[in-house]
């Protein structure tokens, strides 16, 4: 049978798949026996999270002492690891939300796991404002119930408090959606799996699904539906993240400008985070045919657009602080680029406005070796983003006399680190047990069996 | 009461397609199709309604929106007044994130939930699938046999036609 290429499209996926194949390529891989690498991985990543598991029961049962924190930088290194955790989910609603209603058929090969990676982002996000309370098992007082003190209800003005509301909200329904999605796939393994706990496990989950075409239909109105409000969802929760220091007066954080650029940044760090995933999971799991250099291509430009409006808003910021005329602003920018920060600020401007520009150039971006590091840079460029504008505009504060530095100490370098355990923990679990790649999605946007024509009578 | 089906199964999505289509305009009665993959323009080859699943989220949000603003003016304006920096009463800027989350959630979750209800998708339940494959590789078009007009042969020939794998009948106990 002669394959017929478009001469203005190539496929998605290459290799020419039949959809028995999609299944046995993708399926394969949640069949087969652990390899040494993932062993290895995994411990790590394990060994990594018990570490820090450790590091945050010290300091539960110690206080917040352990942290470096000061009487003037009262709020540091926990908060730079929320808003970074935060922004790398973004991508995976981006992903699977937008890019799903802007019919991009590209997405169909990475949704799966860049929801995944979402929803263990906003886990490990989600953790450090409960360590932070220093009470954690009170983290309940979050959410308004009846209780027996007063009833004294929670404060609806406070920007925390609509932080706490759209974490939850963001996290259920990016759990929704994934799990959504997940069902046909289920529904897959299960027929694939003779008997056992697994083949349990899959029908549980499952539904008793069918592919019956009814239940395909309303299951696509759902996904829209889905899709449609996690799309302003992502963008009201990194909104709401910016406002915890838009809200306040303190200079460099009280500005109009925070919403956009906060979302722009968390796209931008997420898309990177992806693109890292990424480039490891099709070399490991043999997913070359589905994750193509085009889907990498694709990302890049994302992160090459996003790092442009990060870009700007850093000038930005900086006009906005001469323009206004206003000494304590001007000072706070100043500060950052010459104060004693100025080495991470530097680093941040390189990683995050310099270094991603090179993906301008097409040849660069079709090379795995220089993405690769371009996407760890940004990630790292992103969370001192994030570091820089919480501390430096905290340590130099209106009273030169309080003035004070800001370094984090062991435990909480040992929880920032033990947050990676975390995610990477649950990651190498989903690529052991689920199917990584959405097997019904991709299946729907191949070459195979459709009308050549392109024209359905 | 029992009913009789006629199953033909096909291995394209096109082959389906246009089985399914062909079945319409010979007036066959459609049961059901199955496919691996939301195969795009069936819904128009079995003319099927578009769902009213919009409508349970649509409801929903307003719901919850509603229930969201009133909560907030009660809680913090009539309940357990307190005053938090001057800030006026009627806060209703500061109350719309809050409410915009609520609305979010509710309209989301329930949808899903509706969603399960209506296409009966329960954890645990055993699937009934009509042939093997159909998670896999295989579309199924299901026509109930209405009369004694329907030919079972001529309708095996025409899904012939459409390259049709596996061809058959069945009686399907109803209750």
């Amino acid at each position: 049978m002669a394959v017929i290429y478009s001469v203005l499209r190539r496929p998605l996926i290459e290799g020419d798949k039949s959809l028995a194949q999609v299944t046995e390529d993708v399926c394969s891989a949640v069949a087969s026996r652990p390899t040494r690498m993932w062993w290895t991985a995994f411990l790590t990543a394990f060994t990594v999270l018990l570490m820090g598991t450790a590091a945050v029961s010290y300091q539960l049962a110690t206080g917040i002492g352990t942290w470096g924190l000061n009487k003037t930088v009262g709020w540091a290194f926990d908060i730079t690891n929320f808003v970074f955790w935060i922004g790398i989910g973004h991508a995976g609603t981006l992903i699977s939300a937008i890019l799903f209603l802007l019919r991009q058929k590209w997405r169909t090969s990475v949704n799966r796991s860049a929801e995944a990676m979402t929803l263990f982002a906003v886990m490990c996000a989600g953790l450090f404002p409960v360590i932070h309370m220093g009470r954690p098992w009170l983290a309940h007082w979050m959410f308004p119930y009846p209780n027996t003190r007063g009833t004294l209800w929670i404060n609806f003005r406070s920007p925390l408090v609509w932080d706490a509301f759209a974490i939850f909200t963001y996290f259920t329904i990016s759990l929704t959606f994934w799990y959504v999605g997940l069902i046909p796939d289920l529904a897959t393994l299960r027929d694939r799996c003779q008997s056992g706990l697994r083949r349990w496990l899959y029908g549980f989950f499952s539904l008793g699904w069918d592919g019956s075409y009814r239940t395909w239909q309303r299951y696509e109105t759902v996904y829209t539906l889905l899709a449609g409000l996690a799309t302003p969802l992502v963008v009201s929760v990194h909104t709401i993240v910016s406002w915890d220091f838009a809200t306040a007066i303190i200079p460099g954080w009280h500005t109009t400008i925070f919403p956009p650029y906060f979302v722009a940044g968390a796209i931008f760090s997420g898309m990177a985070m992806v693109l890292t995933l990424m480039i490891i999971v099709r070399k490991v799991m043999r997913l070359e045919k589905y994750i193509t250099p085009r889907h990498v291509d694709a990302m890049c430009k994302i992160v090459v657009a996003t790092s442009g409006m990060v870009g700007l808003a850093y000038a930005t910021e900086f006009f906005t602080a001469v323009y206004s005329r206003n000494p304590y602003e001007e000072f706070v920018f100043l500060n950052r680029a010459l104060g004693p920060l100025a080495w991470g600020y530097w680093i941040m401007v390189a990683c995050n406005v310099l270094i991603p520009h090179l993906l301008w150039l097409k040849k660069l971006r079709a090379n795995l070796a220089v993405v690769f590091p371009i996407s760890i840079f940004v990630d790292i460029g992103m969370w001192f983003e994030r570091f820089i504008i919480i501390v430096t505009s905290l340590e130099r504060d209106f009273l030169p006399s309080s003035w004070a530095g800001y370094a984090p100490t062991a435990i909480e370098a040992a929880t920032l680190v033990g947050s990676f355990g975390l995610f990477f923990t649950c990651f190498l679990l989903f690529c052991r047990f689920l199917p990584v790649i959405a097997i019904a999605e991709v299946k729907g946007v191949l070459s195979y069996g459709k009308n050549t024509q392109g024209v359905h009578s | 009461m029992s009913r009789r089906l006629f199953l033909a199964a096909f291995e394209r999505e096109e082959d389906a397609l246009g089985a399914t289509q062909a079945s319409r305009e010979y007036g066959f009665r459609i049961v059901d199709v199955y496919a691996p993959y939301a195969v795009h323009g069936m819904e128009r080859a079995m003319r099927l309604q578009p769902s009213r699943l919009p409508w349970v989220c649509f409801l929903l949000g307003l719901i919850g929106a509603t229930f969201k603003v009133w909560f907030e003016y009660w809680t913090t304006w009539i309940d357990w007044p307190l005053n938090v920096g001057g800030k006026p009463w009627d806060s209703l800027p500061a109350f719309v994130p809050v409410t915009f989350e609520v609305m979010v959630l509710l309209a989301g979750v329930s949808t899903v939930f509706a969603f399960f209800l209506v296409c009966r998708l329960i954890p645990g339940k055993k699937p009934t699938l009509p042939i093997a494959g159909i998670t896999d590789n295989r579309f199924l078009l299901v026509l109930e046999e209405t009369d004694a007009a329907f030919d079972p042969h001529r309708v095996r020939r025409l899904f012939e036609e459409f390259n049709a794998v596996q061809v058959e009948e069945r009686v399907e106990e109803t209750r």
